[in-house]
């Protein structure tokens, strides 16, 4: 299937935008069901979808909210087919609830943020980068997500591919989370080559419906993940958001069977950090200050340390890409020479803190916010290096 | 190489999909480049500008400072953005649109009465494609033929009347030198 869509897409160089990439992307990972309710600056990817679903004999529903769009990504994923819904801050809030019950269900499915200024409707137009805690606490409860951070509309396409293989792989909510200035940038975008695609599907069924129960583990490769039976594969398979034992029937009061299944929910993606996390570094070898950054920030932050190496400041530039689960030892490991670390983000300090935390209280954590819609110049994060190099 | 090049003007003029344009050339004549946009939640009117940053090497930092080019339509975007030209750059404005256009300062000035030869063509619409004509004119940045083809790539509809357009761009565009 994914050789047919490279196909239809045609050229194979393209110039689009963000929202674009995402709708190449999940058709190249096989994403067959869209579900959303259009909002700027989200609204291309529900168009793409739109126009492609029906063409690759996918479905896709304009829902009347945002509430019943991740409900329907979620009912219809139940049934295997790999579904996506695409959103901004006022519909992310609203999504909340239901990003707890694919936690809790186990039901994979991928959710793009294209962040823009808020709180509430705030600023429709503009970017932001505020919802990075949300995108991890915003439901209740004990869970972990797994959230990636684009810097590029190459990259875009190529994470949302790998949202889906994540998502697939482990049956966790993944959220993609652009802003809108990446959801809106165009730039050169290669299609990869068919053969360098790696597309996962769940794990299904490795026994016989008689023996079969939807949530007994220990024969996937990730032993913690169950494997998967679909609606109407003649399977008897049972959902729903209560605490539930291995045959998911709801066992409400139960200590033992509440704290084994959280923490399988958990540590199945926790256990896995070293195959989950991404990160990509410069400049590392002599640095004394690094840049810690992620997505569109990224890009003013790489031209801030480039212009500092040549004053001479031994300043190195961290990305994130993966930014949860967070991996506290990694980035304890990699910081551990500076002792200034420097954390540029489009809220007034989000991710600063997790960063914060896994270094220590020796070294130095300045937080360099921006708000108001313009992403980071160069010069503002330069300022915060040089202030910063003695 | 590279150039940072800003169109501005209000919503409904064609601003975004003219930064469109010059992005995607620039991508067929083998360079990087990288288009952003803002505006207001609006659907016409408003002010609008769209960015491209061309260059033979990676581009990091997605937006212009100062332009190497300001391609401008509308009163309100010549105060705001003129002045934010590179020494030497290059103003490309439509001075019925614009007609306070005093401007201080070490810049090459062209004028094209865009909306006027588009009306004239059959409508205003196409207004920002004679811009494009007069840029492709006088700056030696893109090949006419890429921009030719992303032409034909971005506009699907009434393909005659833009490339008239265009070449009317191309036609009309005078370089006025004018320093104060």
């Amino acid at each position: 299937m994914t050789n047919d869509v490279i196909r239809l897409l045609g050229k194979k160089n393209l110039f689009i935008q963000g929202d674009d990439a995402v709708v190449y992307g999940a058709l190249i990972a096989d994403c067959r069901f869209f579900a959303g309710y259009p909002i700027t600056p989200a609204t291309e990817v529900a168009e793409g979808m739109a126009l492609w679903m029906p063409r690759l004999g996918g479905v896709y529903v304009q829902m009347e909210d945002e509430i019943a769009s991740i409900a329907a990504v979620i009912g219809a994923s139940c049934t295997g087919v790999k579904s996506m819904t695409a959103t901004s801050g006022p519909g992310f809030s609203l999504m909340q609830e239901c990003i707890g019950y694919s936690c809790m269900a186990e039901i994979p499915c991928v959710i793009v943020n294209v962040q823009r200024g808020g709180p509430s409707t705030g600023q429709p137009t503009e970017a932001a980068q505020g919802d990075v805690m949300q995108a991890m606490w915003g439901t209740h409860g004990d869970h972990q997500i797994i959230a990636l951070a684009p810097k590029s509309v190459q990259e875009t396409l190529d994470l949302t591919i790998e949202a889906f293989n994540l998502s697939e792989d482990y049956r966790v909510p993944v959220i993609l989370l652009l802003d809108a200035e990446i959801g809106h940038m165009r730039e050169k975008v290669v299609l990869p080559e068919i053969i360098n695609v790696k597309v996962d599907d769940r794990v299904p069924a490795t026994i016989g419906p008689d023996k079969y129960r939807p949530y007994r583990t220990g024969f996937t490769r990730t032993s913690k993940v169950p494997e998967f039976a679909p609606f109407g594969s003649g399977y008897r398979t049972y959902v729903t958001g209560l605490t539930h034992d291995k045959r998911g029937f709801p066992v409400t009061t139960s200590a033992e069977v509440h704290e084994e299944l959280v923490r399988r929910l958990v540590e199945k993606v926790q256990d896995d950090m070293d195959i989950i996390w991404y990160h990509e570094d410069s400049f590392l070898e002599d640095a004394e200050i690094i840049v810690v950054s992620y997505g569109t920030t990224a890009r003013p932050a790489v031209s801030a340390v480039k212009m500092a190496r040549k004053n001479g400041i031994k300043v190195g530039h961290i990305r994130l890409i993966t930014i949860w689960p967070f991996h506290y030892e990694k980035m304890k490991e990699v910081l551990k020479n500076a002792h200034t670390v420097i954390v540029p983000e489009m809220n007034l300090g989000q991710m600063v803190h997790p960063i914060r935390e896994a270094v220590g209280k020796n070294t130095k954590v300045i937080s360099a916010p921006k708000i108001g819609g313009a992403i980071h110049t160069p010069y503002d994060i330069l300022k915060f290096i040089e202030g910063d190099k003695n | 190489m590279k150039a940072g090049i800003r169109i501005s003007g209000f919503g409904g003029q064609g601003i975004i999909l003219s930064g469109v344009i010059v992005g995607k050339a620039a991508v067929l004549d083998g360079f990087n480049a990288v288009q952003t946009q803002s505006y207001g939640p609006e659907a016409r009117g408003g002010s609008t500008r769209s960015e491209v940053v061309v260059s033979d090497e990676e581009i990091d930092y997605p937006k212009v400072e100062s332009a190497s080019v300001s391609i401008i339509m509308s009163q309100e975007a010549f105060f705001k953005y003129a002045s934010r030209t590179k020494r030497e750059g290059i103003i490309i404005y439509d001075p019925e649109l614009i007609p306070d256009n005093k401007i201080e300062g070490n810049f090459k000035l062209a004028e094209v009465n865009a909306t006027r030869i588009a009306s004239e063509l059959g409508t205003k619409i196409v207004a920002n494609i004679v811009m494009l004509g007069a840029f492709n004119e006088i700056c030696n940045l893109i090949s006419h033929d890429a921009m030719i083809e992303s032409i034909k790539d971005s506009i699907p509809k009434m393909l005659d009347l833009n490339l008239n357009a265009f070449e009317a761009g191309k036609k009309n565009v005078r370089i006025i030198n004018k320093s104060l």
